[in-house]
């Protein structure tokens, strides 16, 4: 086993066990803060892939902001910060049996495709072309009309929220 | 990948965590004695010649004082939290060009440890990482004021961190690439800060914003919030809040001397013979410490802002004010094109 | 580009080293002699009224939804400026819009009083 592999199961074994932690963490900030982490390790996967755009998008974009918003939302709910019941539902053996199946299809869908058992490919010298990538988002020729729905959608959530929390204001 | 390259890497990451470690106790001394000039008093002048020792005797008394931890708090957590403030405020110095590739030793040696292709972007993630640790301090510690200031504290950064993000895109536009050593490298002839002054005032005041320093200290405003986020830490782990502020402070200053100061560039400077290219260091350091002057010249002299006024200033005048400064530049860019 | 990451994150274990260092020191050097009067919560010298962790205000949920929308655009514009200089004019222009969308969602926020402080 090369360096690489070893610091690339690290990472993976950092990303699992807090994704786990997410869901066990009794106290809904704990989860919170496990979850940061969980996206964290995403951001070094794309760092082992050499795909800086990634990186910098993830921990940018998920940790900086969504991330602070779902602290900001477990605030202020202030009843539910604690959760003292049973953590599994009744009928958690019918969930677990479909977790096993999904993973077992994926398992086996990965292993048909030849590609699993070569080493990745390596991307240019000096990582991936963001000249490029800046010319695809906005040429006519590529993807340009889904670049400029997403700020469209982008402003329509945003609408939205502003929407749904002035609501709740007058009601208070 | 051999030997020489891996210890070449352990000594320039090594130099920095000394340098920004040295570099944090003697800002604060620079910036007590400053104050002190500043409001008629002497400052600290004791220990040592002109008062060189003490950050030193400052240290070694933080480091022998008790350590609490309050009632019902979370205690993993409280002591987590000062550790996550100090390390954004580290790495974040990861992609700043110190020089030019120089021979040392026989060797083509760049001083700078990562030129990151997407540099200005790994700014950007550092900092909007930097909140955690003061927003978890705030809550960890149960306490109503460190609450409270944890709270200010990270919807001041997120405001202010929109107008810092588009005041970034500037240097962009004008360098053509995101990493930090292409963007000093075309500043060669004439520094952006000439080119787009706005941008460059408007980076300024979001970056004192960023960093929690007067007149944007609100987290902090004793009047109201006694130590803010702080409110309960005591010896080391104070210390440390301290020095990510201070270390804060200096990475801050550099990157704004990269992007807009011409970094390690200074006119005549690199035609020096002999010792020219190795001067580049120097530079940056000359242009750090003026503007670590000038955090220190406006705390001096400015009073703090009311919070609701901070946020209005952030969101309704900075934030159009830097939308409006990328648009000048891409329209002198493309007259120039 | 991949050993650029690694240096980074070679550097991100050594700047952990650092504080974790000056905490176990602190942690061994330090007295250790708490009592419930010193461990107790400080609120101006008086008994703690009520509990720390209390509901906070909408208003810090819509300044960081607000902030989300914004960050998200601000990313997706740094590869255009990057590539600026390359661009044809209605690619420039491609990129001025999405500006002007987010412009819109800007004032849409002010007008609705979302920006204001209660």
């Amino acid at each position: 086993m090369s360096a690489f592999q070893i610091v690339f199961l690290l990472i993976a074994l950092l990303t699992l066990f807090s994704a786990l932690m997410v869901v066990f963490a009794r106290k809904t900030i704990h989860s919170a803060f496990w979850l940061i982490l969980a996206l964290f390790g995403v951001a070094a996967t794309f760092a082992t892939l050499a795909a800086s755009f990634f990186v910098v998008i993830q921990v940018a974009v998920y940790i900086g902001a969504i991330a602070i918003l779902i602290i900001f939302t477990v605030m202020l709910t202030r009843r539910s910060m604690e959760e003292s019941g049973d953590q599994l539902l009744p009928g958690w053996g019918w969930a677990a049996l479909v977790v096993l199946i999904v993973f077992g299809g994926l398992v086996f869908m990965l292993l048909q495709w030849q590609g699993i058992f070569q080493p990745p490919q390596v991307l240019t010298a000096g990582g991936e072309n963001l000249e490029n990538l800046g010319m695809a988002l906005v040429m006519p020729d590529r993807y340009v009309i889904p670049f400029e729905v997403a700020s469209v959608l982008l402003v329509a959530a945003m609408i939205g929220a502003i929407y749904v929390a002035g609501d709740h204001k007058k009601r208070s | 990948m051999d030997g020489a390259m891996i210890l070449e890497w352990v000594l320039k990451s090594v130099f920095i965590l000394l340098f920004m470690t040295a570099g944090f106790a003697y800002t604060t001394l620079f910036e007590r004695r400053m104050i002190a000039k500043f409001q008629a008093r002497i400052g600290p002048n004791r220990a040592g010649p002109w008062g060189l020792l003490q950050p030193v005797a400052d240290g070694l008394k933080l480091i022998f004082k008790e350590e609490l931890i309050p009632a019902h708090a979370d205690k993993v957590m409280f002591v987590l939290a000062p550790v996550i403030t100090v390390i954004p405020s580290l790495i974040v110095t990861a992609v700043v060009p110190w020089g030019g590739v120089v021979d040392l030793f026989g060797r083509k040696v760049p001083l700078y440890l990562a030129d990151v292709n997407v540099g200005l972007l790994y700014i950007m993630a550092v900092t909007s990482i930097s909140v955690y640790g003061i927003t978890l301090a705030g809550w960890a510690s149960n306490n109503k004021y460190a609450t409270l200031g944890g709270l200010r504290s990270t919807a001041q950064m997120i405001s202010y961190e929109i107008a810092m993000g588009f005041c970034f895109v500037v240097p962009v536009l004008l360098a053509g690439s995101l990493s930090l050593v292409d963007i000093v490298e075309a500043q060669k002839k004439i520094w952006f800060i000439f080119l787009q002054p706005g941008a460059a005032i408007i980076l300024a005041i979001t970056m004192y914003a960023e960093v929690n320093r007067a007149p944007f200290d609100m987290p902090e405003a004793e009047q109201e919030l006694t130590a803010g986020y702080h409110s309960e830490y005591s010896g080391m782990k104070f210390a440390l809040f301290f020095m990510a502020e201070y270390i804060k402070m200096i990475a801050v200053s550099m990157i704004f001397a990269t992007l807009f100061l011409g970094g390690y560039h200074f006119p005549f400077v690199d035609q020096i013979p002999v010792i020219g290219p190795y001067l580049g260091p120097f530079v940056l350091l000359a242009k750090t410490l003026v503007l670590l002057f000038g955090f220190i010249w406006v705390r001096a002299t400015l009073p703090r802002i009311r919070y609701d006024r901070l946020m209005a200033f952030g969101w309704k005048v900075l934030f159009p004010l830097s939308l409006l400064s990328v648009l000048v530049t891409a329209a002198m860019v493309l007259l120039v094109k | 580009m991949l050993t650029a990451w690694l240096y980074v994150g070679i550097f991100l274990v050594v700047a952990v080293l650092l504080p974790a260092v000056a905490i176990a020191l602190a942690g061994i050097l330090a007295p250790k002699k708490s009592n419930p009067i010193k461990t107790s919560v400080y609120e101006c010298g008086i008994e703690v009224v009520g509990p720390a962790r209390v509901q906070i205000k909408a208003q810090y949920y819509i300044y960081a939804m607000v902030f989300l929308v914004f960050d998200v655009e601000m990313v997706l514009l740094f590869p255009w400026a990057v590539a600026f200089k390359q661009l044809p004019l209605f690619a420039v222009f491609e990129g001025i819009l999405f500006l002007l969308i987010l412009l819109g969602g800007l004032f849409y926020a002010w007008r609705k009083g979302a920006l204001e402080w209660f």
